[in-house]
């Protein structure tokens, strides 16, 4: 564990001071040893690191000077309740300020079989071994480990969720995380186990609650972990639509073991400054993680993906496909890595970013790479950053379509390829339309 | 010439001076010098070497603050490879006078160096020379050929020290403008202590019918260890200028570090060709960019075989509108190497276009990395970049990465990257085993097939010895 170090800024703790951790651990005092133990570390590990450096290799072209934690600190209080998807659900989640709101629980039929749609903080009591096996358990590689840390030492309340065995769910599993108040931090949780031979689709939905401070500074840090046993069909949805004085770091991680399937989307729409890392490790033969993500830059929002397709198996395959469109002043950064172990022989592997820059003032930054130690694959990447297709305009504006339209039907094209490969198709809907209105609510012209 | 002569007049090998100097050697100079400049590097290192090329003092200034430069920054292993801590500064002589050449015999010579020569069909002379066994070989009259024919198109084909000497008012306006010190811990190197290399000037409208080439003038210095190169091409000329060879050159020295600036002018052209096959013990950090004003064109063509760690990223800074700058790179990586090349694109007008292909081949535990930057800035209309990225490799344990950085502002710009990785195809490799070739000649013809597109454009001697060469390396990585 590292030592706090004495000469770090003031600002690299922010507002989560050893006191206000010192509280928040008697606000867990029933929790098993390991999890405090577990906290305590991670603590450590956060008051000792600095915040990113504009010459770390991992924050390139980010503004690091915007990673700022302010003055927030860990949400609480009550809200009134987000507005949740349309979505008919399985089962759903309802966290405002770290804090549970309301549920609604599977069907009797579906707890029969054992499926748990429940609080980490339950599963603290009730499930113990199998949040103690998976939660973060991978460790960080991507650039947060500060961030990391201090989301597991702060880190309240969130989803917990486990479909057993050969269980088949038809309708997905809504979880929502909502913040309010100024300066307020909240720490994001979802954790899934999809046991052998099961099939799931979860949705993370990210707000902040209009009114109550959201024009003013918020702090989102959140984690999700995948895992997806033998055979297993996961799919996992997020959409962040924090406020746009939101500063989002958001760990996404996801393990696919023997003839598992993981399907993982992010939409991102909100926040000022939104870093989003995944982490895909393909563990066995017959392992497929298919990473996808769509993004609406706006203002003068920065939005920093990064992401790792790791294939430590033979036959195993990834597939990234991350569509930004980039309006007004908005910056965006792609920085991927297909890594394939020695070994790992017949990888199919790709990963493709495709920026479209709708302004003059907007930036598209990328960095696909590969490291690659077996001879025996197939790994390919593309990057592109183009401004709308004329001839495909021309041919709109002919047929008497205003402009303005015209290039909101071309982005939401763009945005379809990616949109089209969810099989849910009420879900698929649901994130279309939220898309439109995002573009209905833009400078698109 | 009164330079050649003197190195003509200079003792015949067999004598004391019959060792070699891989560092760029100063025996254009008769008068001996007692002392050299000893390892590591200090002021005094760079007074010497200074005092010895006789500079004027703006030159030696600026040695010694690219020295402080050098000293201050840290090695960049926050991106690049570890394998750069294992260079020792303080053991690495930066110059050696006439007295204090390496001494090598022929018997000395590893097999496998010999055995390259025999199948390529280097000449007995040119052997020896490549070997570090002479200093000199006798290519004095292809080199006066050249550079007189090239004299009278008013073309300047000299070294940096005669360069920055007797033209100052042509070289000093750009010298180290491309490439300032400071760009990285390995220019700031070569500020310091470079010498050797060519200095080169073509007037307008001049197109100089030879390829010039570095290759010629060997004996007159030797490949430096330190090279500074500075070509202009002067409004609407055209130059293509070849460096290295495609025969292994065995070095005692382990650091090479060389700074090559290009200047194109309005509508000019200037392709620059390098062949690099150091020996495997060489850490090969070299800084290579141009700068194409209107209309002009730069292409680096680079082929990297040899040495330990290379790592080299031509770039072109395309500053007038409807420049072009191109990159065809081709590198092969074998065990214990590791090529970290690519290519710097950096527009700076409306209209300019870029392209880069580079391909790599790993074999056995070799590593090949492409790393690269694009970079079109806010307000520029009409940018294009196309950049294309293969690797090969050959055997289960072979590695190779792919890290490019694409920076685009503004939406009248477009750039598209694209990279694969494969491996030799079972079907092709089956198809020709079935008409009898063995698995190596099989292999051999698919990588070469795999790069042949870029080594047509090489010079025909360069491409025939390319094709042996790589035959040469497939050898037992098959089986």
């Amino acid at each position: 564990m590292p030592a706090p170090s004495p000469t770090l800024p003031a600002r690299a703790i922010g507002g989560f001071t050893a006191e206000a951790f010192a509280a928040h651990l008697e606000s867990q005092a029933g929790a098993p040893a390991w999890w405090l133990e577990r906290k305590r570390a991670a603590y450590a590990t956060f008051a000792a690191l600095p915040l990113p450096a504009r010459t770390d290799e991992r924050w390139r072209f980010s503004t690091v000077q915007g990673i700022d934690l302010g003055s927030c600190v860990a949400a609480t209080g009550a809200a009134p309740l987000p507005a949740v998807l349309p979505v008919k659900a399985a089962a759903s989640l309802v966290f405002v300020n770290n804090r549970l709101v309301s549920r609604s629980a599977p069907s009797a039929e579906l707890e029969s079989r054992g499926v748990v749609v429940t609080t980490i903080s339950e599963a603290l009591r009730r499930h113990e071994p199998l949040l103690k096996a998976h939660f973060m358990a991978q460790a960080q590689r991507l650039g947060s480990e500060k961030f990391a840390s201090l989301h597991i030492a702060f880190l309240a309340d969130g989803a917990f969720i486990h479909i057993p065995r050969g269980v088949e769910l038809s309708e997905p599993i809504l979880v929502t995380h909502a913040v309010s108040g100024a300066d307020a931090a909240i720490f994001p949780h979802t954790l899934v186990v999809a046991d052998e031979n099961s099939r799931a689709a979860v949705v993370d939905s990210f707000v902040s609650i209009p009114g109550t401070g959201a024009d003013s500074r918020q702090l989102a840090v959140g984690a999700n972990d995948l895992y997806a046993g033998h055979g297993s069909r996961l799919a996992y949805a997020a959409v962040q639509d924090w406020s746009r004085e939101t500063l989002s770091l958001q760990l996404n991680a996801s393990i696919a073991r023997r003839d598992a399937r993981i399907q993982s989307l992010n939409i991102h729409l909100g926040g000022r400054q939104s870093r989003h890392e995944s982490l895909s490790e393909l563990r066995a033969p017959g392992a497929y993680s298919e990473m996808l993500a769509l993004t609406v830059a706006s203002g003068t929002q920065e939005f920093d993906q990064r992401t790792h397709q790791m294939h430590q198996a033979p036959n195993t395959k990834s597939d990234l496909l991350y569509k930004n469109a980039l309006l007004d002043s908005s910056r965006t950064i792609f920085s991927g890595l297909i890594v394939v172990d020695p070994d790992a022989q017949k990888t199919d592997a790709y990963q493709s970013n495709r920026n479209l820059v709708l302004s003059e003032n907007a930036e598209a930054n990328s960095l696909p790479g590969l490291e690659i130690q077996a001879n025996d694959v197939r790994c390919t990447h593309g990057a592109t950053t183009t401004r709308i297709d004329p001839e495909q305009e021309f041919y709109l504006l002919s047929r008497g379509i205003p402009r303005a339209a015209a290039h909101k039907l071309l982005v939401t094209a763009f945005f379809e390829e990616v949109l089209t490969r969810l099989e849910d198709a009420p879900l698929h809907d649901a994130l279309l339309g939220l898309i439109r209105a995002r573009l209905d609510g833009s400078a698109l012209t | 010439m009164a330079n050649i002569e003197t190195i003509a007049n200079e003792p015949a090998p067999g004598s004391a001076v019959s060792g070699i100097d891989q560092s760029a050697g100063n025996f254009r100079y008769e008068e001996k010098h007692d002392f050299d400049a000893g390892t590591g590097l200090t002021e005094r290192t760079v007074d010497y070497i200074s005092a010895v090329k006789k500079e004027a003092p703006w030159i030696k200034d600026f040695r010694l603050a690219a020295l402080k430069t050098f000293l201050a920054r840290p090695l960049p292993t926050h991106w690049a490879t570890r394998d750069l801590e294992n260079i020792n500064f303080d053991k690495i002589r930066y110059y050696l006078s006439n007295g204090q050449k390496p001494k090598r015999t022929w018997d000395e010579v590893p097999d496998d160096i010999k055995r390259t020569f025999e199948r390529l069909g280097i000449p007995e002379q040119e052997r020896k020379f490549l070997a570090g066994v002479e200093a000199q070989f006798d290519s004095e009259a292809a080199y006066s050929n050249i550079k007189e024919a090239v004299s009278k198109q008013g073309v300047i084909f000299v070294n940096s020290t005669e360069g920055l000497r007797e033209h100052p008012e042509i070289f000093r306006k750009w010298f180290g403008k491309v490439i300032p010190t400071g760009d990285n811990k390995f220019s700031a190197l070569n500020s310091a202590v470079f010498s050797g290399g060519s200095f080169i000037y073509v007037p307008p409208g001049v197109k100089v019918s030879h390829p010039l080439q570095a290759y010629f003038r060997i004996n007159a210095e030797n490949f430096g260890q330190f090279e500074r190169t500075l070509i202009i091409a002067d409004e609407g000329s055209e130059v293509t200028y070849m460096e290295g060879c495609t025969a292994p050159k065995f070095s005692t020295t382990t650091l090479h570090s060389a700074v090559v600036e290009l200047v194109a002018l309005k509508g000019a052209k200037i392709q620059y060709i390098t062949v690099q096959n150091w020996s495997s013990n060489v850490f090969n950090l070299v800084t290579k960019r141009g700068l194409a004003h209107e209309e002009a064109e730069i292409k680096w063509i680079d082929c990297n075989i040899g040495s330990r760690l290379t790592m080299k990223y031509p770039g072109v800074v395309l500053k007038g509108r409807k420049a072009r700058g191109e990159v065809v790179s081709i590198a092969l990586a074998n065990d214990g190497q590791h090529q970290d090349t690519g290519a710097k694109m950096i527009h700076a007008a409306d209209e300019t276009t870029s392209n880069i292909i580079a391909k790599s081949i790993s074999v056995g535990q070799g590593r090949s990395t492409y790393r690269g930057v694009v970079h079109i800035p806010r307000h520029l209309k009409g940018c294009r970049n196309n950049t294309e990225c293969d690797a090969l490799l050959i055997n289960t344990n072979s590695r190779t990465d792919t890290y490019p950085a694409i920076t685009v502002r503004g939406s009248a710009n477009s750039v598209q990257h694209e990279a694969s990785v494969s491996k030799v195809s079972d079907e092709q490799i089956f198809y020709m085993r079935q008409r009898g070739l063995t698995e190596a000649q099989a292999m051999s013809l698919s990588v070469n097939g795999f790069i042949n597109d870029l080594t047509r454009q090489f010079p025909m001697e360069y491409s025939v010895e390319l094709k042996r060469l790589i035959d040469l390396e497939m050898e037992g990585s098959v089986g």
